[in-house]
């Protein structure tokens, strides 16, 4: 996968919640495309028609936290964010975000540093992200992981692998 | 150095001496469970993307139906549908309609030692009778069920010693909700919250899965509580007596320890949105509610349900206010019609649902409008949990609640116990 891309920046805040990240109302919508234009409907409903892909989330601690539905990574990999970045990750998240494909980074100084809109510049081979010529450094992700999140998530990873 | 009963359960799990935290473990789960929030996507993934033709044991999966039943709309109705095939098909145990699923399990399934992972976040709740529960996400899910393993690191441990007892009116919902404040909604993430100390043989299974059901809202990967003879005799009174027994030992390494004196703890509500967000009832001033909910994995139970007959007893509900009362399980259900405790709630002016998630899953029952603000015994009060993104959710005890919704806004149960 690209090892170092630039996107612009949506800044949500501490403690998004998976009900925030897609209501429970919406999870029987047939199709996870169906579902990506209610993205964090509750917080800013706007939000999932402006986000383009590329664009980056910043957000700050335990992103992702509550309950373990996987349609919550799937419709933020769904609006093709090249990745989130946040203080912290809650555990269930974090697992299902990778095995769905989606990226995340963390550090816990950019939050506090940039403003939405800004452009945030990410170096996966030096595991640092930039804003302006400002350094962030984020924890260095494992090249199999990596390798996941370009397949898709971790069932395309596997059957890759498997030649299937 | 020793190890922690968490340490030990996943030590078994992966057959292995001893682990320590930080580990990545290749563990053998005892079983796994899911339930219709996810189901139809594990099938999904299961049949058309890993080509699966057999679950790796058909005794050591569960399929509950407990989030959306009865169904609200044909899309529902297909994905139990779906399930209820799936389930037929590979011989899988089936429950539709017979409570939550992680009171079912607890009924049913769980013993001591075990290892458990489930497609649901409060699966941590097994902790209450001595296993080790994990919620995932329906791709791990799939993966497990499949191959009946999975990796896991192994978590540090969070020890919290608990002494003295509770004074009337406070319960197990109440500290847990404090310890979740103290220590915020991320203050044990990745780690194991163990509960322990001289308070623990004075708490009732009820009391225990309490706890351990909410880690997860502070990020835990688990709760756990060394099994002693009150579980041990409980897990026997249920018909199960093959259980792996172990305790913590004297020199385990925790990263903390917190000490809580239970006669120090008073009713706790939760404001919104934020678990992590509490308040001393007395403290939050005059909150006028619209609906109140008993019920849920967490709060559904009979001896929540005794507290709230006691409140409800010979009163009505305030006018204008709904409260909502779903049993945790059918067996809870008809222990609550042997008591007498169905009749106190309908006389009251309560309506009593059907064992299932219900209003704590704001997907199918109760959901509320625009502006209104829900007091419940549910596991979460996320911005627009319940309903509509501009609604209020507040938690708190059954007795917190029940006391509520005589009076149309939040009260100290206290004084109210009848």
């Amino acid at each position: 996968m690209k090892k170092s891309f630039t996107g612009k920046v949506w800044k949500l805040g501490d403690d998004i919640d998976t009900d925030i990240i897609i209501p429970t109302q919406f999870l029987a919508l047939e199709s996870v495309e169906a579902m990506k234009k209610y993205a964090f409907h509750p917080l800013r409903p706007e939000l999932a028609g402006l986000i383009q892909p590329g664009d980056i989330i910043v957000a700050g601690k335990n992103f992702g936290c509550g309950s373990s539905r996987e349609q919550a990574p799937e419709i933020i990999a769904a609006l093709k964010v090249s990745c989130v970045i946040a203080k912290s990750y809650a555990r269930i998240f974090y697992r299902n975000a990778f095995n769905n494909g989606l990226l995340l980074l963390e550090n816990n100084a950019l939050y506090d540093c940039c403003n939405e809109g800004d452009q945030v510049a990410v170096q996966l081979a030096e595991s640092r992200v930039f804003l302006g010529d400002k350094a962030f450094p984020v924890a260095s992700i494992p090249e199999d992981l990596l390798q996941m999140v370009e397949a898709g998530g971790l069932v395309p990873f596997m059957r890759k692998k498997n030649g299937k | 150095m020793g190890m922690t009963i968490g340490e030990k359960i996943l030590a078994r799990a992966c057959g292995k001496e001893s682990v320590r935290p930080g580990e990545i473990i290749n563990a053998k789960v005892d079983l796994c469970m899911s339930n219709d929030g996810t189901t139809h996507l594990n099938i999904d993934i299961f049949e058309n993307q890993l080509h699966g033709e057999k679950v790796f044991d058909p005794e050591k999966v569960v399929f509950i139906v407990d989030h959306n039943i009865p169904a609200e709309s044909p899309k529902t109705a297909e994905a139990h549908k779906k399930m209820r095939n799936f389930a037929q098909k590979h011989q899988i145990p089936f429950y539709e309609g017979a409570g939550v699923c992680h009171q079912i399990m607890i009924e049913d399934y769980v013993v001591p030692g075990q290892l458990i992972v489930a497609a649901d976040s409060h699966t941590c709740a097994y902790g209450g009778l001595g296993a080790f529960g994990t919620g995932v996400g329906c791709t791990d899910f799939t993966s497990i069920m499949h191959s009946g393993e999975t990796w896991l690191m192994v978590p540090e441990t969070l020890k919290f010693v608990l002494e003295g007892e509770f004074k009337e009116g406070v319960y197990a919902r109440d500290l847990i909700l404090k310890i979740i404040g103290d220590i915020g909604a991320n203050g044990a993430t990745y780690k194991v919250m163990e509960f322990a100390g001289p308070a623990i043989k004075n708490l009732t299974i009820d009391d225990r899965v309490v706890l351990c059901n909410m880690a997860v809202e502070a990020g835990a990967k688990s709760g756990l509580i060394e099994p002693d003879e009150r579980a041990i005799n409980y897990v026997k009174s249920r018909g199960r007596h093959e259980m792996f027994l172990f305790q913590s030992d004297e020199d385990a390494v925790y990263e903390k320890i917190y000490t809580y004196n239970l006669a120090d703890i008073e009713p706790i509500v939760a404001i919104p949105h934020n678990v992590d967000h509490i308040a001393v009832v007395t403290e939050i001033g005059d909150v006028k509610i619209d609906q109140a909910f008993i019920g849920s994995c967490n709060n559904g139970r009979i001896e929540e349900l005794r507290v709230a007959a006691q409140i409800l007893q010979g009163k009505k509900v305030a006018p204008y206010m709904k409260l909502l009362i779903s049993p945790a399980s059918k067996e809870v259900y008809l222990q609550a019609l042997t008591e007498g405790l169905v009749d106190i709630f309908v006389e009251s002016g309560a309506m009593v649902l059907n064992a299932n998630c219900s209003v704590c899953w704001g997907g199918c029952q109760g959901v509320i409008g625009e502006g209104e603000t829900l007091i419940s015994t549910g596991t979460r009060n996320f911005k627009g949990r319940a309903g509509h993104p501009n609604s209020s959710v507040y938690l708190a005890s059954a007795a917190t609640v029940a006391a509520s919704a005589l009076t149309g806004k939040i009260t100290d149960p206290r004084g109210m116990m009848g």
